[in-house]
């Protein structure tokens, strides 16, 4: 499988179909695997492809400096191919101008596979130009999708608010996950504005909340459970379970999952005369 | 005064109004002389679809009881389907809170016409008691302090 994929993207990057080619990289077999951005065709040797491709490389493609290499190919995992469509409805990305070289993958994580792996219904990536590799088939059993969130929720508010307050805390406020979100693509984020102060910029209980409320409801109908803000936290907050619940909520009451189909319109910025109610008095 | 009543709990309530539908059923409340609570900060915005989430968390931040929400009925909106907008964001945004354990009772929404004066009075009358109920709300300003 890693020699037909050096072997497309060898040839995609001599024909000239595209000039950068971004994907994942490794300097030492047993080290870290990190994105790299192949612009030279020899360099195609250099991509990897294992257990240890945990990054959604799809955040890369609103960079002003990736765009300004012109056209680019991207490795997906079908994960990150969900987080592709929305970039698409949103007007972000260029379809015509990327191609997408997507990956069959069995889930990443080793020795254990990572938590978003575990419940994933999309092993073979949707909407792409080539699919290389075969993976397994995946289950389809749309209870264990939310356990984590409905196993959360029997506990008792009050223990929710601890529990947040107990995460929270450790919060920085280095901004990862704003960085690594391939849907956190502002030029300026609400958090950086300080005419007026919407959010308190400081590391204190009170902005953390603020922050994590809005980076998670600015995600609402549109995250597609990558994991990778959770993955990056360097406080280990456990962030998947607000977008989960958002995605919960999304689903549970529009329909919608995002990313899943490129035809279904997106549950915010559309509306429907019938939606519920029944909390409005 | 009795002593008592000077320390007797006030809540402090937070209304994001519509200008075109609840500010005026507001003003409809004042110009038919109905008593509502003064416990009732109103904040006039354009729309029920300008009113974003961070207003709410900024006032329960600056020490607010109770917050609420009210615009157009569906179908009324000024600008066209504003309040239909906001009212999936609402949906989306009261499960969000509810993960993150605040207390939905503090928070309310409402569909109250021009023509509803009466409809406000009752509604802001009714919330005062149950902020009153409630009393202060301490979770949130603890995170605050």
């Amino acid at each position: 499988m890693i020699e037909e994929l050096r072997q497309s993207c060898r040839k995609l990057l001599e024909d000239g179909t595209v000039n950068v080619v971004i994907a994942y990289g490794q300097s030492d077999p047993e080290g870290p695997v990190y994105p790299i951005f192949v612009t030279k065709p020899d360099d195609a040797d250099k991509i990897v492809w294992n257990r240890q491709c945990y990054a959604n490389l799809t955040t890369y493609l609103t960079r002003k400096e990736i765009k300004a290499l012109g056209k680019s190919a991207i490795l997906v995992k079908g994960c990150d191919a969900r987080s592709l469509v929305v970039l698409e409805q949103e007007s972000q990305v260029d379809r015509a101008t990327v191609y997408v070289i997507g990956l069959a993958c069995d889930g990443v994580g080793e020795p254990d596979l990572a938590g978003k792996c575990r419940v994933c219904e999309v092993h073979m990536p949707r909407a792409v130009d080539v699919t290389i590799g075969t993976a397994a088939e995946e289950q389809h059993d749309s209870q264990e999708r939310y356990a984590a969130v409905e196993e959360f929720m029997k506990k008792s508010p009050e223990e929710r608010m601890a529990f947040w307050k107990q995460e929270f805390e450790r919060c920085v406020r280095c901004y990862a996950c704003r960085g690594v979100c391939p849907l956190c693509y502002c030029n300026q984020c609400i958090v950086d504005k300080n005419r007026p102060v919407v959010i308190d910029t400081s590391a204190s209980l009170k902005g953390n909340f603020a922050w994590n409320i809005t980076r998670a409801f600015h995600l609402a109908g549109r995250c597609v459970g990558c994991g990778e803000c959770t993955r990056v936290c360097p406080a280990g907050i456990d962030l998947r379970l607000l977008n989960a619940s958002l995605a919960r909520s999304a689903e549970e009451n529009f329909n919608y999952r995002a990313g899943m189909d490129p035809e279904t319109p997106p549950v915010i910025g559309t509306y429907n005369a019938e939606d519920k109610e029944n909390f409005i008095q | 005064m009795s002593e008592t009543e000077k320390t007797e709990f006030e809540p402090k309530i937070v209304a994001y109004v519509c200008n075109w539908c609840t500010y005026l059923g507001a003003d409809l409340a004042g110009t038919n002389r109905l008593e509502y609570p003064s416990n009732v900060r109103i904040v006039r915005l354009p729309c029920t679809g300008r009113i974003d989430f961070n207003l709410i968390i900024k006032a329960f931040e600056m020490g607010a009881d109770m917050v609420v929400v009210s615009g157009c009925h569906p179908g009324d909106c000024h600008y066209t389907a504003g309040n239909y907008h906001a009212r999936r964001r609402w949906t989306l945004f009261r499960d969000l809170l509810e993960t993150m354990g605040i207390d939905l009772n503090r928070i309310h929404f409402a569909w109250i016409s021009a023509a509803e004066g009466k409809k406000f009075a009752e509604f802001i009358t009714e919330i005062t008691d149950t902020a009153r109920q409630l009393g202060p709300y301490r979770a949130y300003r603890e995170i605050c302090e």
